[in-house]
């Protein structure tokens, strides 16, 4: 490896790093504004300015200049320091005094610069600038007057979530970071350029004046919006989460996160559950738990173990998915699933139902096929890294789908079935032609009556084309709940002769429904005395004639397995609202009452039993290597019928019970479905 | 004779547009003469030639041409090679391309051929300023006429394939700046790249690129017919060759003319100029390459030569040759606030010390020039023009601090009178207690 000299110390570099990699490898700061890692270089804030020999007698950008062999680099002499005082104090005088009433103050790059790397006074004796506030949406707020114009927002929007709407405009003194036409940011991950403003001008604007960031306590968990399992950092004060910041998971999220998972926390605070209820005369009444549980229990004792069913929802923590699984089996019920999409999966080898290339793993992909998946709504980020390869070249994708704006290039081979019954020879010559082609299926192709045989046909298609292959397995299925593969892992779904979640909502199918955080499901048709234990009044707790409060995913510890199969533990954050409990706790609880007590007193005991069941749980933040399976073997053969497939999620800002409780989600939902109209001046 | 240049060494020879700018009045003037015959020679010897010739570009840094020529890789790999003139001449007090453009384009459209074939490139970008609309006009029917007489395109005459575009900019400063003015022509927001890597390497498009000013690719065509000693003969050895030049301010004939290089200052004002308004001795002060270079006083204007070499020891530069004649009474302080605006106006606002001190240099010199200032501020001043200077990305910054820091290096007496006047007048002054809040 080459080596450069940095203040004097030798150090190793491998080839192509910058001054500035180099010297932070050396241990030195460098102070920054513009420059990100993962955003091109602008090289335009000035602030990472030393001194290289060889070179020219006047400081250098270290963020932009390639090192070399031999070079030395000075990052603390008298003219680096001179250099950086001056470019401080020109982002200073047009910087408002503002820190005390600013959303950033606290964590503000350009406060924290100011302190380490700035004169002590101000010299500037003019008017400062003023400039009009901009219209970025409901996530962004914007205070441009405070703005530097690093142009980071800029290079996150156009490169990494690939939709024009941030731009530089004007020149000089004048110049404006705007969204040109005042527009809304059409993007799902807007909410990131509020973290990588390095000043207030582009803060959180649902949390805006919510807090201050040394008031917040810091607890690191699992988000569960998406099945992508991003990692995040719940900021909580008192009992509530005050916001939700991302966290580096470089094989899922990288740094970014989308934002319904950002933005959902004001859901946590809204139409919660926090005492029992019990119907009466056709009325819900508050009641204890002892009156709850024992109304449950007394129904569940009286119904034949073949007309007690149990579904679980979107958002559940596998333990408690594996103690009310332990509960309906004892009970000797097989009427349980988890797949409330109604996704043909769940049959045959785990590698059926992952998205086996990984997530960091799509990167490496040339061609890829999206079958009945919008990835921009159901996993933004995975749609990100998506974009990101197409955008590095050599990436090919075609959907078979809805056609919409992916924000990357796409060959559009067909809306459904059809198309998959007998894919155009042409169209999957750039599958065959691959060196490692993946195909990415969502539940739009698998759902309803047509799903074994579309998962049959996807399967055929993609052993025809090679997607398994020695060290490589491009199948891959991407879920768009997160705790679909747990469920799926512990074999949540109908045992011998059980019904499935359609079969089970029929009129007549059942005399008890249990409803485990179930909410995407439309439970009104079924005629069964229903259970809902969940957190949210949402539709599952609609009608329901007995409500058990539950926690949401901030507020208990539970592992989730993301679509990629690694599995994943959340923290609890804070305390279930009011009276409600742990869901795990629930579900033992209520065992007791009906006689089949669950062998496990606390969750390590239930983690301990969970793990010896299903030992892929056992390894936290762990990714399997790619192992080969057939694929053709899987689903039934049968008619594929005409179907269109269309993403499971209809509408990403209002796919569970917290998202439907959060204000930010509807304003997002809102503009997604009525775009703002603007005058054509 | 008037000034040192014959006649008959003039490159130029329809400068002031007296004969016919067409095709066929160039060809009558010499330009296309033999020009396949100057292909035939190699690239190899048009390279050697004109780094023979010590051409310096014209367009203010003065690097020599024939080496940047040079930096374009050898061959021909996955990539096209570009030709780019930079015809965005925006420099105030310069206005010597326009008169290329206006009545000898052919001799550029020739320069650029040559050029072209040297460095392996089969189109040349013409970028424009946007308020030459004129020049446009003639340069694009000059284009056309070439294209008709088959002098280029596909296979013309000269068997090198070879198209010239005429692009059309938006009137922005900075512009003429090389990797502003590519981004420009590729249809971006005019903001100059970082470098390295530069132009040679990747340049528009990524591609390997030269950029050259008007006036250097167009004496290259008349270098080679007459030979690069011919040019190496005119001026001091490293300042070689004619030049264009522009006199504009209190001269009592402003003119552009072209001169041997190293011609005495005072020589190109008495005989082109015809001297100073009120003589000589009412000479206040001369900016000799355009807005951007400091400005020199009377005493250094008596001896300093029109070069790059002479400038640079009086602390100067010779730029783009665009001489600005200040009389005794002009309000220097003044002269160089509406110099600072035009800077503040122009900078692209992509590099903070630009950005923030462009104008706050203008502001306060615009309180100097009133006189409400405090004497302290002028140490303030040279401060952030120095904190300005070598930190930015592009030149534009530099540019904006050379003529503040040459106002206060020989005029600093004058701006502390104005202080002082200013001060006497009032029982109270505010001075700089303007309060920033």
């Amino acid at each position: 490896m080459p080596i450069a000299k940095v203040n004097g110390v030798e150090t190793e570099f491998e080839p192509g790093m910058t001054v500035l990699q180099v010297a932070e490898r050396a241990g030195h700061e460098i102070p920054r504004f513009c420059y990100h890692e993962r955003l091109s270089i602008a090289g335009n804030c000035r602030m990472c300015l030393v001194e290289v020999k060889p070179g020219p007698p006047k400081p250098q950008a270290s963020c932009a200049l390639p090192a070399a062999e031999g070079q030395e680099i000075f990052t603390d002499t008298p003219m680096v320091k001179k250099a950086r005082e001056g470019v401080m104090e020109f982002l200073l005088i047009n910087h408002p005094l503002d820190c005390p009433i600013c959303d950033q103050g606290g964590e503000c790059d350009l406060q924290d610069q100011a302190m380490g790397y700035g004169r002590d006074g101000s010299r500037y004796a003019e008017n400062k600038r003023a400039v009009e506030e901009k219209n970025m949406g409901p996530t962004v707020k914007t205070f441009m007057t405070r703005c530097i114009q690093c142009t980071r927002c800029v290079r996150f929007i156009t490169e990494v979530a690939g939709v024009p709407d941030i731009g530089m405009i004007s020149r000089g003194e004048s110049a404006e970071i705007t969204t040109y036409l005042e527009k809304n940011i059409d993007s799902e991950l807007s909410g990131n350029v509020n973290d990588l403003c390095p000043v207030g001008a582009l803060t959180h604007r649902p949390w805006q004046y919510h807090y201050r960031p040394w008031e917040l306590k810091k607890t690191e968990t699992i988000d569960v919006m998406d099945a992508l399992g991003s990692n995040i950092r719940a900021d909580y004060r008192g009992s509530e989460v005050m916001r939700v910041l991302p966290r580096v998971h470089e094989g899922i999220n990288e740094e970014w996160l989308s934002d319904k998972s950002r933005y959902v926390v004001d859901g946590l605070t809204a139409r919660r559950l926090d005492r029992p209820w019990l119907r009466e005369n056709g009325k819900l009444r508050p009641a204890t738990w002892d009156e709850a549980l024992g109304a449950v229990a007394a129904r569940l004792k009286a119904a034949p173990a073949d007309r007690i069913g149990v579904i679980a929802g979107d958002l559940q923590d596998a333990e408690s998915m594996k103690a009310t699984l332990d509960l309906f089996r004892a009970l000797g019920s097989a009427n349980t699933d988890c797949r409330q999409d109604g996704a043909a999966l769940g049959h045959g080898p785990r590698e059926s139902w992952l998205f086996n290339s990984g997530l960091q793993g799509i990167e490496n992909a040339d061609a890829v096929l999206l079958i009945g998946v919008n990835p921009r709504v159901e996993a933004p980020l995975l749609n990100a890294r998506l974009r990101k390869a197409w955008l590095k070249g050599g990436l090919e994708v075609g959907v078979i789908g809805e056609q919409v704006d992916l924000t990357y290039g796409y060959a559009y081979l067909g809306a459904g079935s059809k198309t998959l019954a007998k894919p155009p020879k042409s169209a999957m010559d750039f599958l065959t032609k691959a060196q490692r082609p993946a195909i990415v299926v969502g539940a739009g192709a698998l759902r309803g009556e047509t799903g074994p045989a579309a998962l049959n046909a996807i399967g055929a298609l993609a052993k025809k084309v090679g997607v398994i292959t020695e060290g490589w397995n491009g199948f891959n299925v991407l879920h768009s709940a997160a705790a679909r593969v747990g469920g799926l892992d512990m074999g949540f779904v109908p045992g011998e002769g059980g019904l499935a979640v359609a079969d089970m909502l029929k009129p007549g199918a059942l005399d008890v429904l249990f409803l485990l955080g179930a909410d995407e499901v439309d439970p009104t048709g079924s005629d069964a005395f229903r259970v809902y234990l969940g957190s949210h009044g949402d539709r599952g707790a609609h009608g329901a004639d007995v409500i058990l409060p539950g926690a949401a995913y901030t507020e208990k510890s539970g592992l989730y397995v993301n679509t990629e199969g690694r599995v994943q533990m959340a923290e609890r954050v804070v305390f279930p609202k009011g009276d409600a409990k742990e869901d795990w706790a629930v579900i033992r609880a209520l065992s007791g009452y009906v006689g089949q007590t669950l062998p496990y007193d606390t969750l390590e005991q239930l983690r301990a039993r969970l793990m010896a069941d299903h030992p892929t749980f056992g390894r936290i933040d762990y990714l399997a290597a790619p192992a080969a399976f057939d694929p053709s073997t899987l689903g039934a053969k049968g008619d594929l019928g005409d179907v269109a497939y269309v993403s499971v999620v209809a509408d990403p800002y209002l796919s569970n019970p917290i998202a439907r409780a959060s204000a930010t989600m509807a304003e997002l939902s809102a503009q997604r479905t009525q775009p703002v109209v603007m005058a054509a001046e | 004779m008037v000034g040192l240049l014959e006649d008959k060494d003039r490159i130029f020879t329809n400068l002031y547009g007296f004969q016919d700018w067409t095709l066929e009045g160039a060809k009558n003037r010499g330009a296309w003469n033999a020009t396949k015959d100057m292909l035939d020679l190699g690239r190899d010897w048009i390279i050697d030639n004109v780094k023979a010739s010590g051409l310096r570009g014209r367009g203010g840094a003065g690097f020599s041409t024939g080496l940047k020529w040079s930096f374009m890789p050898k061959e021909v790999k996955d990539r096209p090679h570009y030709l780019v003139v930079n015809a965005d001449e925006s420099e105030p007090a310069t206005c010597k391309d326009r008169e290329i453009m206006r009545h000898d384009p052919q001799l550029l459209i020739e320069g650029c051929l040559i050029a072209s074939f040297a460095m392996q490139a089969h189109a040349c970008y013409i970028y424009l300023r946007g308020e030459y609309v004129l020049e446009r006009e003639r340069m694009e029917a000059a284009v056309k006429q070439a294209y008709e007489a088959r002098l280029i395109g596909k296979d013309n005459v000269h068997g090198w394939d070879f198209d010239v575009y005429i692009h059309h900019g938006g009137g922005a400063y900075i512009c003429g700046e090389e990797t502003a003015l590519l981004e420009s022509l590729e249809g971006k927001k005019g903001q100059p790249r970082l470098k390295p890597p530069f132009p040679a390497g990747a340049g528009l498009y990524g591609c390997p690129t030269t950029v050259n000013n008007v006036e250097s690719i167009a004496v290259v065509g008349t270098i080679l017919r007459r030979g690069a000693d011919w040019f190496a003969g005119f001026g001091r050895p490293n300042n070689t060759g004619t030049k264009l030049m522009s006199l504009s301010g209190h001269v009592n004939t402003p003119c552009v003319v072209e001169e041997a290089m190293s011609i005495p200052l005072r020589q190109l004002i008495e005989d082109h100029g015809g001297g100073v308004r009120g003589g000589w001795g009412n000479l206040k002060a001369i900016i000799p390459g355009g807005a951007s270079c400091p400005v020199i006083t009377r005493e250094q204007a008596e001896t300093v030569l029109m070069d790059f070499d002479s400038m640079r020891e009086v602390r100067s530069s010779l730029g783009t040759a665009g001489v600005t004649v200040m009389d005794e009474s002009t309000d220097i302080v003044k002269a160089i606030a509406r110099i600072s605006y035009f800077f503040k106006h122009e900078s692209c606002g992509q590099c903070t010390p630009c950005r923030e001190g462009t104008g706050w240099m203008w502001r306060v010199l615009e309180r100097m020039a009133v006189g409400e200032a405090d004497p302290s501020e002028i140490d303030l001043l040279l401060d952030v023009a120095g904190q300005v200077e070598g930190h930015t990305i592009c030149a534009l910054g530099d540019a904006a601090a050379w003529p503040v820091q040459g106002l206060i290096r020989h005029f600093r007496h004058e701006i502390e009178e104005r202080i002082a006047t200013y001060r006497s007048r009032r029982a109270n002054f505010a001075g700089h207690a303007i309060a920033a809040e």
